[in-house]
């Protein structure tokens, strides 16, 4: 079986990003970026797959800039077999994306597509849904665990309250939440590996897609800020607060 | 022209999300039909028509509905969509996982957890873990979009119930995906979503013991739900779906007290809009005070306790 992997150039998680002040977006310019974390739990997953047997090749793929090569890099340095970059430089909405990946689907037929449950950037939370739609497979959203049994995969999801385990039929799409797994470090050896890796390339004209937003941001803005209170010196005097002023008790 | 509003609930009753949804969706202006879609959901059904708000309610029952899978049920709502302009559902794990099916099915690009709505075509919506608010328009001739509740005041009961219309829901062709099993862990605990005081643990707590021995009597004296920080969660002192954060839930009680939790950005991001906030912590230094109403300097194993006894 291959295994598709959608992966998304994001800010580093650990950037506190600024809104610019003409209100137009989010200021990018020298920030640091990487693959989005959920995306790098699919990579993990995928590779433990193929580990065990389930899954002969792993294809990362990613949609957007030229710099979203390093993302792919990324990728085949944790253990990915060749990669697939999409080319553009549109703000790249989720069902456009979908639809891309719909078409690198009919290429590749993977029997299976993982890719993480949101990007941290435009926190979505659509592109896996949407694929799944698109192609008329099931889906197994917000993973905790994944087990390939035959024609099928049976997937527990993270759902409010507890856990929810499903049986899809194969193929299917799959996307991750937090403790589907912890991901890998590359090693320094499997980076030089990676170097020499394929990368195909392609346009949104080569897969016939239209990639043009369909969402128009009309202005961006930094959240109202917060004032910090006081500092008490007792439970006492906290239990007392609450009760008196806040009026929470 | 009017919304669907996509129910959630578990056969018996509704969710509150669902209320909460009810209200975003009654500010867009148009008539507000709800869907009610399980197997022997008669009861949810009920409660949904007493909703303050609702024009009508569509009961859809089907063994095929009993788990409200994606598949299905994107299918139902697709084939009942036509003469709705807006499609709605709650930003639950519930609505994330119906909704973007149910868009790309109708060709929709999607606006998610939308948190105000400025006009019937424009909403503001949290992103960079709500660092940046963002105001955006659709251009669709179709809406679909989901509503993060704890930005909303959940409609109230109306005395009297609306027209409910059953509506058959044809099994589909194929089967794609069936349910095994669920595990939902503690039924007595308000849902974190849905509480009114929220009790939550981070790193500090060092085991999963302590997590459950030093929190657990302090939300039992306050009826609270238990939430984690996502560093509690990643050592394994508490389970991932107690998780409060841009990668967890978002919430905002009327009471949100942070225990040794130092303040991440992508806690803030799940919790801030909390009206009162108390942070307890060893560190004066630590971020989670700058955005606290009320704070106390301190070890979570001595005033823990102390709280307990004083409430």
């Amino acid at each position: 079986m291959k295994i598709l992997v959608p992966i998304k150039r994001v800010v580093d998680f650990n950037v506190k990003v600024r809104v610019k002040p003409d209100g137009s977006g989010v200021d990018l310019a020298n920030v640091k970026m990487a693959m989005n974390p959920f995306d790098e739990i699919a990579v993990e997953e995928a590779l433990r797959l193929k580990e065990s047997g389930a899954a002969e090749e792993i294809v990362v793929v990613s949609i957007g800039p030229a710099e979203a090569a390093d993302t792919i890099r990324t990728g085949l340095a944790m253990g990915a077999d060749r990669g697939i970059l999409l080319k553009t430089g549109q703000p790249t909405e989720p069902l456009a994306v979908a639809k891309a990946l719909k078409a690198i689907a009919a290429e590749e037929k993977p029997g299976l597509v993982i890719l993480g449950k949101q990007a941290i950037d435009d926190d979505c939370n659509q592109t896996g849904q949407m694929l799944a739609a698109l192609l008329g497979w099931p889906q197994g959203t917000f993973a905790s665990k994944v087990v390939i049994d035959g024609d099928a995969v049976t997937v527990t999801r993270e759902v409010d309250g507890g856990l929810e385990t499903l049986r899809l039929r194969l193929p299917a799409v799959i996307t991750t939440d937090l403790r589907l797994n912890e991901p890998r470090y590359a090693s320094l050896p499997n980076i030089m590996k990676a170097k020499k890796k394929p990368i195909d390339e392609k346009t949104a004209a080569d897969l016939d897609v239209d990639l043009a937003p369909r969402l128009k941001i009309l202005k961006v803005e930094a959240p109202p800020a917060r004032r910090s209170g006081v500092k008490l010196a007792s439970v006492g005097e906290l239990v007392e607060k609450l009760r008196n002023e806040a009026g929470v008790l | 022209m009017t919304t669907l509003l996509v129910a959630e609930h578990d056969n018996a009753g509704l969710k509150e999300a669902t209320a909460r949804t009810l209200a975003a969706g009654v500010e867009l202006g148009e008539e507000v039909h709800v869907l009610v879609a399980g197997k022997d959901c008669t009861l949810a059904t009920e409660a949904a028509a007493r909703l303050e708000g609702v024009a009508k309610v569509l009961h859809a029952d089907a063994e095929h509905l009993a788990h409200q899978l994606a598949e299905p049920l994107a299918a139902l709502v697709v084939s009942l969509a036509g003469p709705f302009d807006t499609l709605i559902a709650p930003a639950t794990t519930f609505g994330k996982n119906l909704m973007p099916r149910v868009a790309a099915l109708l060709d929709v690009a999607q606006v998610s957890d939308i948190t105000r709505v400025v006009a019937a075509d424009t909403f503001e919506r949290p992103t960079y873990a709500g660092n940046a608010i963002e105001t955006v328009q659709t251009t669709d001739a179709k809406k679909v979009i989901t509503v993060r509740g704890s930005a909303f005041r959940p409609v109230g009961e109306s005395t009297q119930a609306v027209l409910v219309e059953t509506i058959r829901a044809a099994a589909p062709a194929e089967t794609l995906s069936s349910f095994v099993s669920a595990e939902i862990p503690d039924l007595e605990r308000p849902e974190l979503t849905a509480a009114r005081v929220i009790v939550s643990g981070g790193r500090a707590f060092q085991s999963a013991e302590n997590f459950r021995t030093y929190l657990q009597p302090v939300a039992d004296k306050l009826g609270a739900a238990i939430g984690a920080s996502r560093a509690a969660v990643d050592a394994g002192y508490a389970p991932n779906d107690l998780q409060v954060g841009q990668t967890g839930k978002v919430v905002a009680p009327d009471l949100y007290i942070a225990c040794g939790i130092s303040g991440a950005i992508q806690h803030l991001a799940g919790m801030k809009d909390s009206k009162v906030i108390v942070a307890i912590n060893k560190d004066p230094e630590a971020p989670i005070f700058q955005i606290a109403d009320y704070g106390l300097v301190g070890d979570v194993f001595e005033i823990l306790p102390q709280l307990e006894k004083a409430l």
